[in-house]
């Protein structure tokens, strides 16, 4: 990709995010809800793609680190009433750290694992939370959850839906920033380099060990900041987060959307998210929709719908290079039967 | 109208007078003997999941809904004739077939592209779902055995459900027949070249393709005859797929992917913790389920019986 491409997807995403924050406050609450859940499930989603993505590595337990999140929020809120106010932004970073401080643990079992046996590992991890988040009844509410009694207030009062999309859609925006600068920079480079080929970076001097952690680490920590707003966002904080099926969705938003890609991670979110609450209120068959999207997506779109684009483009000139080969073949024909003629 | 007495448990005459002791001992006997049993449905689901990993390296995710087919096709045909017997080789076929397809129309030409296989096979078990969803609504149902199975065998003061002693006959059986297949016949011995190097088998002539149709099948199958024989006492009802689905990786995990043997362990390990951790540890129960077998994959990725 040359430097002036790049520069044009940046500012693309940079239109699309304000054509976002300018539209859609002035539609109707449903889609302000709806897209506010999708941006905070897309931070999720994004965090799953540093891996997918850019490491190579497909985590079957993402919904562990929202799940973090999310219980901290909620528990800190319902038990101690902090986080409600200014405090907010502690719980953000307490949020992240637990989400980090998860990966830091989780990450020590699992990086060692490739392929199958990482998603394997992550999966068993990911029903370790869920089975604590089930069970663990005096902590977690078990199956009930846990209901948020309100949104923060300070200053400005999330409870608004408006102001409330706004912060997530800001939250979204740095996680997007953050997490694009570090696949731009040197490590993110090397992380590449390891998807690509994991034994020649070794061979090469580099610490692919170390490498993967760190970008689980980071994975975790943007899992737990999702996990603190879709806990705001929901109103309830449930062992739903955190069962494989919402671990299996992310991975899923991932591909579809274009690992590798970040924003991608937005785009899958929507789609599923829309599908899943707005279409099924319309017609009772909407999981085949959601199912058949999948399949055809797996089956003839492995890079998701960030690659069409591309792929038109490729159509395109291929059709052109057609054309021109066809060009070129009844010139010659005409050219070889004048030759012959003559002769 | 779940019938009763799905758990063995000890008499509630004849307490008086017992030593502590007894009942102690009788505790661990009753968890003993329902954490085998469990043990046993979860092999034939285990089994299953395993082979098809051993020979084609797929996680299939869709596992747990060829379970649940199972058993709401065994509904269906008890439904219309009254008859269990009829009802398991009917649902284990139609599943079996549902595999048999699914895997030549569209896991085969994907290739070997394992996080491609896990999507696919995830979508699929999304649409499993909604079908169930409309062709079964989302009632739960229960599998009522015949009268014949029904009965409890009290032994000792220890009231056993005949059931569960016939789940246990299934799986020995199952599992037999499995293991003469795999170790005494022709097809068993290219079945397991396929597992250790696949791309020699292919070397000596040995059709993998049509080994792995035929794996997918019978893991399917397999699935769906654990769906059949645990309605009785699970149930049959939407989310029970993905309910199952992670025990299964459990018992596959624990006793390493493609072995048989090991897929018998870890199923008797998963059945006895389950059990146990739900009577000693109600708090942490799944957590013991689930933390040893991320610890066995970190320590040796291939399980305890796995070959590599």
């Amino acid at each position: 990709m040359s430097m002036a491409d790049a520069r044009a997807k940046v500012w693309a995403v940079v239109a699309a995010l304000t054509v976002i924050a300018l539209v859609v406050p002035h539609s109707n609450p449903f889609v302000i809800l709806l897209a506010t859940r999708a941006l905070a499930f897309a931070i999720l989603v994004m965090s799953l793609d540093l891996l997918l993505g850019f490491t190579g590595l497909a985590s079957l337990g993402q919904a562990a680190y929202l799940g973090i999140g999310a219980y901290l929020t909620a528990i800190l809120a319902t038990r101690y009433q902090f986080g409600l106010g200014y405090d907010f932004w502690l719980v953000v970073a307490l949020g992240m750290l637990g989400g980090a401080a998860l990966a830091a643990m989780f990450g020590l079992l699992a990086i060692r694992a490739t392929g199958v046996y990482f998603l394997m590992i992550t999966l068993a991890l990911g029903q370790c939370v869920w089975g604590l988040a089930y069970r663990w009844n005096s902590l977690t509410g078990g199956d009930n959850g846990i209901d948020l009694p309100q949104r923060p207030k300070f200053g400005i009062d999330l409870a608004n839906a408006v102001t409330f999309f706004y912060v997530v859609l800001g939250f979204f925006a740095i996680s997007l920033l953050i997490l694009y600068t570090v696949t731009r920079s040197p490590f993110g480079r090397s992380l590449a380099g390891i998807r690509e080929r994991e034994l020649r970076m070794k061979i090469l001097g580099y610490n692919t060990w170390l490498h993967k952690y760190l970008a689980f680490i980071i994975a975790g920590a943007f899992g737990g900041l999702s996990g603190v707003l879709w806990a705001h966002t929901a109103g309830i904080v449930s062992p739903e987060n955190v069962v494989l099926t919402t671990s299996v969705d992310a991975l899923l938003m991932a591909v579809l959307g274009g690992p590798g890609t970040l924003i991608g991670g937005l785009i899958g979110a929507s789609v599923v998210l829309f599908i899943r609450e707005y279409l099924s209120t319309l017609v009772h068959w909407w999981q085949y929709v959601l199912g058949g999207v999948y399949v055809l997506v797996i089956l003839y779109l492995p890079g998701g719908l960030m690659s069409i684009p591309a792929r038109i483009r490729q159509w395109r000139t291929s059709q052109s290079a057609l054309a021109s080969a066809r060009r070129l073949a009844t010139e010659s024909q005409s050219l070889s039967s004048t030759a012959s003629g003559g002769g | 109208m779940r019938w009763p007495s799905t758990c063995a448990k000890l008499s509630d005459k004849g307490r008086p007078g017992e030593g502590d002791a007894t009942v102690d001992a009788r505790f661990w006997l009753i968890q003993t003997f329902n954490g085998v049993s469990y043990g046993a449905l979860l092999f034939l689901v285990g089994s299953g999941l395993s082979l098809i990993f051993g020979v084609m390296r797929i996680v299939n995710l869709s596992h747990g809904s060829y379970f649940l087919l199972g058993g709401y096709v065994a509904l269906s045909v008890i439904w219309a004739t009254g008859s269990w017997l009829l009802a398991i080789p009917v649902a284990v076929l139609t599943v079996a077939l549902i595999g048999l397809v699914m895997e030549r129309v569209f896991l085969r030409p994907l290739g070997f592209d394992p996080l491609r296989q896990v999507l696919l096979t995830v979508g699929f078990a999304f649409l499993f779902q909604q079908a169930a969803l409309d062709i079964w609504t989302g009632n739960p149902f229960d599998i009522t055995p015949p009268a014949a199975l029904r009965r409890i065998v009290v032994i000792d003061g220890l009231h056993l459900p005949l059931y569960r002693i016939f789940m246990i006959g299934v799986a020995l059986a199952i599992g037999l027949a499995l293991w003469l297949i795999m170790e005494k016949t022709r097809l068993g011995a290219t079945i397991r070249a396929t597992v250790d190097d696949a791309q020699m088998a292919r070397g000596v002539g040995i059709d993998t393709s049509f080994i792995s149709m035929l794996i997918f099948a019978l893991g399917a199958l397999l699935a769906a005859l654990g769906g059949v024989i645990g309605g009785a006492f699970l149930g049959v009802y939407p989310g029970l797929d993905f309910e199952m689905l992670p025990i299964a990786f459990a018992v596959v995990i624990i006793g390493g992917m493609g072995s048989l043997g090991g897929a018998a362990i870890g199923a008797l390990i998963v059945g006895l913790a389950d059990n146990f951790g739900k009577a000693l540890f109600p708090e942490v129960s799944y957590f013991t389920l689930y933390a040893p077998m991320a610890l066995i994959l970190a320590v040796r990725p291939t399980g305890l019986f796995g070959r590599e």
